[in-house]
Order: structure tokens, then sequence, then C-alpha cells
């Protein structure tokens, strides 16, 4: 089967996150002045052939883990949907 | 003393580097980032640049290249390897060094001298530096804020691995820890010493005609390096 596999990876909370902050400072001097806490992260997507939902999952989480996210400074998470 | 120099596609500092290794009576060569074989290098070189356009992050995908198990064997066994810049990030995601290098504070790419205090003298890089001496260095790099766990950071400290710590001279208009590194760290080393990581770039202060020899030390304290006994057994 064929899954369309979502990816998104955040900066690890509590790490300074310069992007995230320049992005805030921008937001405020449009006077969107409740906007708090902003984080900039990076969404991957791809096609992905797999026999069950579950080993599409298990597989992309170890996609993550070697490549596509860095364990010391990012948090991922994996979605998976029928393509 | 052969020095293996790595080039990777997007790779710009290897010329000063070859000619850094010669000029201190060292033999340089090239090797291409997707070969698989060192040759009979005692020392290898990763100079800084960009590889793959730093897409995805910082080294991630240059850490893949063919050439990267043999330099993994290469540090395993003992022998000297520094990775300068891009390739510090790269050492790092391989995991031969711990830690990651994220995006610099204040987000701009920064190119200007640093003032760095020499911490780590037991490294084939670092012998031809006094103790706590204070050198000036080049910087090139968007992606050099040091970061690594409590943990690690704590284990770096206890077994004196950091190399090259960033050091308030009183540099005017710029601030003396110029991307955030936690710990102010510009270089680390593994436990042994023998595998070094540096944000700075040496290979750039490496002429005389520059007038500093600050740079040209890393090269002459490599070529000059006896294995010691120790690492034999």
């Amino acid at each position: 089967m064929k899954f369309r596999i979502h990816v998104r990876i955040m900066p690890r909370r509590g790490l300074l996150d310069p992007q995230g902050q320049a992005v805030e400072h921008a937001l405020k001097a449009l006077h969107f002045d409740r906007a708090a806490n902003v984080h900039v992260g990076k969404a991957i997507e791809f096609d992905l052939d797999a026999t069950t939902a579950d080993a599409a999952a298990a597989e992309a989480k170890t996609m993550c883990d070697k490549l596509l996210a860095n364990p010391v400074t990012e948090d991922f998470q994996v979605k998976v949907e029928a393509a | 003393m052969r020095v293996a120099i790595i080039r990777f596609p997007g790779s710009n500092c290897e010329p000063d580097a070859y000619r850094a290794v010669e000029r201190e009576g060292g033999s340089a060569y090239y090797v291409f980032h997707r070969e698989t074989d060192l040759g009979d290098a005692d020392a290898v070189i990763i100079p800084g640049g960009f590889s793959y356009g730093d897409y995805l992050r910082a080294g991630a995908i240059a850490r893949f290249s063919p050439i990267m198990a043999a330099i993994e064997r290469h540090a395993a066994d003992g022998k000297p390897l520094a990775g300068i810049c891009n390739r510090f990030q790269i050492l790092c995601e391989a995991g031969l060094l711990p830690g990651a290098l994220m995006r610099n504070a204040g987000l701009q790419y920064l190119s200007r001298p640093v003032d760095l205090r020499v911490e780590r003298r037991t490294t084939p890089f670092t012998t031809g530096y006094r103790e706590h001496e204070i050198i000036r260095i080049p910087i090139g790099h968007g992606d050099g804020r040091y970061t690594a766990s409590a943990e690690v950071l704590a284990t770096l400290e206890s077994e004196g691995r950091v190399v090259f710590r960033y050091v308030d001279t009183g540099m005017p208009d710029s601030p003396a820890n110029p991307n955030g590194a936690m710990g102010d760290i510009a270089a680390i080393s593994n436990r042994e010493g023998n595998v070094v990581g540096m944000m700075p770039h040496p290979e750039r202060l490496a002429d005389p005609l520059l007038g500093s020899s600050a740079g040209t030390r890393v090269f002459s304290s490599l070529i000059r390096w006896k294995r010691p006994l120790a690492a034999h057994v």
C-alpha cells in the first residue's frame, strides 16, 4: 500500500530558537501583540510503500532518527495517511 | 606525515589547508568524498565550506558520504582527525563528537576575527600553543552555536575536552561569544584527543604574509605530532 508521510520537526523546547524570536518580533511589529512563544520548524512530506500504516510509521521514525531530525536539538512527529 | 584533505561538493577551504600542511613540511593530498579509501593517511583534515548547500541541516547529508566510513575507522584507530567549521558540524552529525551546531543566536552569517583561549593542548593539533594562550583566528559561519545537553557539557568540562573557548579581550563592537555557543565553546575533542572539531578557520590564517602564526600552529603541531605509546595498546 502507498502511504503519505507527514513529518513535523520542531526545535527542542528550552533551546534558544532565534528564528522563532525573530518571527515573534516581526508579528509584534505588525501589532499582533497577543502572539507569543513563536517557534519555527520544518515539515517534510513523502510517499512510502509499506504493508501497513504501522510499518510505514515505524520506517518513517527510523528515517527521522537517522537523517531527517537531529536528536540533540530537535523533536519530531510522524503522521501517516492513506495516499 | 601524510595528510588527507577531504573534498566535498560545495567546500572551499581545501587549498588553504593543503598549502598550510605543505608549508609546515607535511605531505598533503586530496581525497574526494565519493572515494572509500583514505590511502596511507597519517592524519585527516576536513576543511570548511557548505556541503550540499547546508540543506536539511548543515552537515546532515555529507555525513553519509562514502568516505565517512573510512574516516570513522581512521578516528577509531586513534589517528588525528580535524573537522573545521562545516566539518565540525559533520563530525557531530556522524556522532564522532557529541552535541550539535545550531543557527547563530543573532541569525547573521558571521565573518570576522574572534579571540580564543587554548584550553586543551593534548591534541595533535594544539601542542604548539602555550597553556591558556589567547589567539585571534577568523570565523565564517551561520550555524556555529554549539549546543549539547547539560550532561554532555558537564562531561566535556570534567574531562577537559574543550579545546578552544571564545574569550572576552575587549575587542570593540563585537560580543566575545559570537554565536551564543553554550559554555563559550569554539572547539571540542573526543576523550582521547585525536578527533577535534572547531568552528574557527586556522587554515585562513596560516600564511606568514598574514602576519600571525595563530592558525599556522594547528598545522605545525600536527606535522610534529608523535603518536603517544599508550595509543598503540
